[in-house]
Parts: C-alpha cells; sequence; structure tokens
C-alpha cells in the first residue's frame, strides 16, 4: 500500500463511504497532500463505489480541492475589488519577482504555489492573502519580501 | 440637515445575558409563541435574500419528517462582506444558541456549521465552541448535535441550494425552486438553512422580546443589522446599526469626505452614485447582505465594474447559458466599448443582456448581475467609454 492509499482508507474509514463524505475527504487527502492526484481520486472513486469522473467532476469544481501538484506554501492573493482598490497588483508583482514564477505557477521545487482568489473576508484590512490556512492583512511589498523571506529561510 | 447613523450595540454587545440562558429560557415557552415573536418582530434573513424568519421557521416546523436539519450558513463569500465571521469569531454562542432555538422550534436534531474554506483558522475556537454548547445541550434535555462542514471554495455555494448539493458530496449547482430546501434540503429532508448573522438576531429578538427589538430600524427593515464597510473610509470594519439611514448620512460618518459613489449589498447589489445619497435610504428595498464598498473621486468605475464582472464570470457555476455566456459577453463587451472597437450605444444592449439574465438565470448569481451592471453603466457612462 501506497502513502495515499493508506491515506484514503484511513480518512474514509473516518468519514464514512456514503456519498455525503466525499467533500470531507477530498478535503483531508488535500490537506496532507495538498493536491488531488489521479491515484488518490481513483482511489476514493473505489472506495465510496462511484465512478473517477463524478470524483474528479465534483473537485475540479472547487478552488480548494486542486488536481494539480501545488507547493508546501500556497499563496492565495485577493484580487477582488477593495484589495484591488488597495494596490494588490504591486504585491502579486514584487511576488512574482522574487518567487520568478507568474500568478497560477509553482517553484520548481515545489515550495510555493502563487494563485490569486476572490475576497477571502479580510477587506477592512485589505491588501490581503491566505498562505495555507494563515492570514496575512495590510500588506505592503515590504511586508510581503519579509514574509516570503521567513518561509525560504525555513524550507532551505 | 445631516444625522449621525443611528448606532446600535446589540449582536456585538458582550453576553450580557449568557446566550445558553437565552435558549434554555426560549425552551419553556411554546414553539408557536417563539415563532410569533419572531413574525412579530419583523427579523427578515440577512444572508441577502430578506426572506422573513419566522415565516421559516413556520414552514419548518408544519413539515413531517422523520429527520430534520438546520443549516448555519456561513460560507460569506459576498466581495465587501465579512460580518458573519465576526460573529463566529467574538461572539459564536449567539449564533449557536439560534440554531438551537431553531432545533427547537422546528424539531431538528441534527445541526451544521458550513463554514467556508477562507476561514479555515476559525475552526478550532469554533469546535470548542460546540463542545461548550453540547455540554449545555444535554444539561437542558435538548437532542441537538451540531458539527461543522468546511467548503472547498466556491461563492455560488452560499446560495442555499448549491450549498446542500456541495454537502451532498457532489459540485455546488444550483437547484430549481421549489422545491425549497425547506421542504427538500440535505438528503432529502426538510431543511432550514439560515444566515449567521440572522440566527444570532434570533436570540436577541428572544432576549428582548419583539416590542423592543422592533423600536430598532424603520417600518420596511426591523431592528439592527451589521454592515461590512471596506474602501476609501477612514473607518473600515463592522458597524452595527439601525436600518432605515439616509445614504447622504452613512457617507458623511464613513466616508473619507470625498465620496463619489458606495455599493451596497455587496457584487451583487446597486451602486449609488453622489447625487442620489439625498434621496436613497439604505436597508429599504435592497439587498440586505451588509456589505457597503466606499469610494471616493479618484477611482475609476470601469476598473471597479470591470473587477465584478471578473468576479461573476469566475464564479459563475456554468450550469445555465444566460448566466454562464452572459458574464463573459458583459465583460468582453465592456472592454470593447472601452477599446473603442464597439460604439458605445453598444453598453445599452449589454445592460439589455443584463435584464435578461435577469429574468433567465436560475439562480441568484446570474439575476442579481444587472443590479451592478446598470448601475454603474448608467451612472458612469462617461467612465465606460473615455
Ligand atoms: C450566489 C449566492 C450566494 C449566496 N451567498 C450567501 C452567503 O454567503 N451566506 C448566506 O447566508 N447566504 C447566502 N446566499 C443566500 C442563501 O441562498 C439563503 O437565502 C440564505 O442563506 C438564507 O438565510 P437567511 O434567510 O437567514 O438570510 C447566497 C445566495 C446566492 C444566490
Ligand atoms: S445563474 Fe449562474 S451560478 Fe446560478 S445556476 Fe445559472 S450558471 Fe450557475
Ligand atoms: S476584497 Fe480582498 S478580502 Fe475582500
Amino acid at each position: 500500500m501506497t502513502k495515499t492509499n493508506e491515506l484514503v482508507k484511513k480518512l474514509v474509514e473516518e468519514h464514512g463511504v456514503a456519498r455525503e463524505s466525499l467533500l470531507p475527504v477530498l478535503q483531508g487527502i488535500v490537506k496532507e497532500e495538498r493536491y488531488l492526484s489521479k491515484e488518490a481520486m481513483r482511489d476514493v472513486a473505489e472506495q465510496l463505489d462511484i465512478s473517477a469522473a463524478e470524483v474528479y467532476g465534483t473537485a475540479s469544481f472547487f478552488s480548494f480541492l486542486d488536481t494539480e501538484e501545488k507547493g508546501k506554501y500556497i499563496i492565495r492573493v485577493c484580487k477582488s475589488i477593495t484589495c484591488d482598490m488597495k494596490g494588490k497588483c504591486e504585491l502579486v508583482r514584487t511576488m512574482e519577482d522574487i518567487l520568478k514564477i507568474k500568478v497560477g505557477q509553482t517553484t520548481v521545487g515545489k515550495r510555493f504555489s502563487l494563485l490569486e482568489t476572490n475576497c477571502i473576508g479580510l477587506c477592512d484590512q485589505g491588501p490581503a492573502m491566505l498562505i495555507n490556512d494563515d492570514y496575512y492583512t495590510k500588506l505592503t511589498p515590504v511586508k510581503v519580501r519579509e514574509i516570503l523571506g521567513d518561509l525560504i529561510r525555513k524550507t532551505s | 440637515m445631516t444625522n449621525i447613523p443611528k448606532k446600535a450595540d446589540i449582536l456585538f454587545s458582550a453576553y450580557s445575558v449568557e446566550p445558553y440562558q437565552i435558549l434554555k429560557d426560549a425552551m419553556k415557552r411554546k414553539k408557536e409563541d417563539i415563532i410569533q415573536e419572531l413574525l412579530d418582530s419583523g427579523l427578515r434573513g440577512r444572508g441577502g435574500a430578506g426572506f422573513p424568519t419566522g415565516m421559516k421557521w413556520k414552514f419548518g416546523a408544519a413539515e413531517k419528517a422523520d429527520q430534520k436539519y438546520v443549516i448555519c450558513n456561513a460560507d460569506e463569500g459576498e466581495p465587501g462582506t465579512f460580518k458573519d465571521k465576526k460573529l463566529l469569531t467574538d461572539v459564536p454562542r449567539k449564533t449557536i444558541s439560534g440554531m438551537a432555538i431553531c432545533a427547537y422550534v422546528t424539531g431538528a436534531t441534527k445541526g451544521f456549521i458550513y463554514l467556508r474554506a477562507e476561514y479555515r483558522y476559525l475552526l478550532a475556537s469554533l469546535e470548542k465552541e460546540i463542545e461548550v454548547f453540547e455540554q449545555k445541550a444535554k444539561e437542558f434535555g435538548l437532542d441537538f448535535e451540531i458539527k461543522i462542514f468546511m467548503g472547498a471554495g466556491a461563492y455560488v455555494c452560499g446560495e442555499e441550494t448549491a450549498l446542500i448539493e456541495s454537502m451532498e458530496g457532489k459540485r455546488g449547482e444550483p437547484r430549481n425552486k421549489p422545491p425549497y430546501p425547506i421542504q427538500n434540503g440535505y438528503l432529502g429532508k426538510p431543511t432550514i438553512v439560515n444566515n449567521v448573522e440572522t440566527l444570532a438576531s434570533v436570540s436577541m429578538v428572544c432576549r428582548l422580546g419583539a416590542e423592543e427589538y422592533k423600536k430598532l430600524g424603520t417600518s420596511d427593515q426591523k431592528g439592527s443589522k451589521l454592515f461590512s464597510i471596506s474602501g476609501d473610509s477612514p473607518k473600515e470594519g463592522v458597524h452595527e446599526l439601525e436600518l432605515g439611514m439616509k445614504v447622504s448620512d452613512f457617507v458623511t460618518e464613513y466616508g473619507d469626505g470625498d465620496t463619489k459613489a458606495i455599493q451596497v449589498g455587496g457584487v451583487a447589489g446597486y451602486c449609488i452614485p453622489r447625487k442620489k445619497f439625498e434621496s436613497t435610504i439604505i436597508g429599504e428595498g435592497q439587498t440586505t447582505g451588509g456589505s457597503t464598498l466606499i469610494f471616493n473621486s479618484t477611482r475609476s468605475m470601469y476598473r471597479v465594474l470591470h473587477n465584478y464582472l471578473d468576479f461573476y464570470a469566475e464564479e459563475s457555476c456554468g450550469q445555465c447559458t444566460p448566466c454562464r455566456v452572459g458574464c463573459q459577453q458583459l465583460l468582453k463587451g465592456i472592454e470593447a466599448v472601452k477599446a473603442g472597437t464597439k460604439p458605445p450605444k453598444y453598453l445599452d444592449q449589454l445592460m439589455k443582456l443584463s435584464n435578461t439574465m435577469n429574468l433567465t438565470s436560475k439562480c441568484g448569481l446570474g439575476q442579481s448581475v444587472t443590479n451592478s451592471f446598470t448601475t454603474i453603466v448608467e451612472n458612469f457612462r462617461e467612465e465606460m467609454i473615455f
């Protein structure tokens, strides 16, 4: 059994095999592996006795259920109205510069993925972003450099 | 004459009465009395559609079924809205107690808080609160358990039937209504879906009584309500205000002195230009979502509208053609007018398209695009062209 097999088995035991367990199971996989590999989706399909197409169809609907490999740190910069007004574009440029990737891409070493997302409910403290489950507010290019610098040091 | 918007202080006030005491007191009353109290209070849903809460609960209580559910909608995805997060952070027991009162009144034994993925950092503290609640429920002899269901990142899942679809493990595509969740909801069972703020307000109505609660607000809109204020404002944040204030008073208090327009009800709501500040009342006849974005004169309304349409084009679930194609056409359309490849009168055609979307789209997402589209294009036409 691979690590993924074991994870899926554990999650299905925890949540059950009913269709309504699908999202919790997929979320559990993403939490550990940061994305849903083909192997994981096939495995879930088998365990829940639904087609792999159903699993993929559902997963692909949701922006927090990635079906492509993502970095250890997933950066989601808010691009909705208030953050846009407060200078989100400059932040994105700064991060693209530091990470040497464009929005939507993952660094070669799979450390960072840079994504844009819609309003994350921190508009009064914008511009804002999430890195994995943590939030960062009132961002400036200087602040962003520090935050990324810390994470880069932590992982190298 | 300007009046300072009347600030209320009930939703966020510290627990002057322990919310679970409110629940305990409610459980001593007849179910019909609580429904009547809610009807009398005039409380309407705070999630956007503004449906009278007492009515919803009355229907829910009348359904016969072996299982009913209560869902607290904490999907809060409307751009510019962050009040539900603040309630769940600062006074979660008011909302949980509202859910439990709903369970008592309607006979539901299972409840869910549908928490958006972007708020996962609230999960641990909410789980602790649920443990506290479950102790209390045991003590009071209430058969009701609450679980948290995490969303997975889709604005449309705030729509109650899409929310239910996603909980059932499917794509979050809205269903046709009727049947409403109240008859045919989660797993086909009667399900009462209410917004976080609505449920917290229920606790407040039960504590104060309809008479006291009604003293706040105007004839059309009762009570106080949370406003998420952001944009060009020195006082960004969540403010609890009585309903029925003039936009001009609101802007005087919360604007930066140079306000050119505000957007009420989020992206799904309406844009109000300066010339209409004096004649418009916030709350009446508008969506009750409670997001207010403030724009000063440095802002390009073309850029604002472009941002909204980009949001819609991305978040449309794609299930029905008017919305899926319409959102993209509107976006391309304003770009073409701006670039000069389409004449200015093309804007009128686009407005017609948005009206058609309003009539033919399946859910509130596609139906509401016209609100902001028309109010921005009509009031800021020059900015769309030059
Ligand atoms: C596109 C769309 C998104 C919505 N998002 C939310 C939301 O994030 N939170 C919410 O409470 N209601 C949302 N609603 C409204 C719900 O469908 C539903 O009316 C509401 O949760 C009912 O609760 P209430 O009666 O307490 O307002 C949304 C509706 C639509 C059409
Ligand atoms: S109106 Fe838009 S979001 Fe709603 S069901 Fe149709 S395509 Fe989906
Ligand atoms: S607009 Fe960025 S958090 Fe809301």
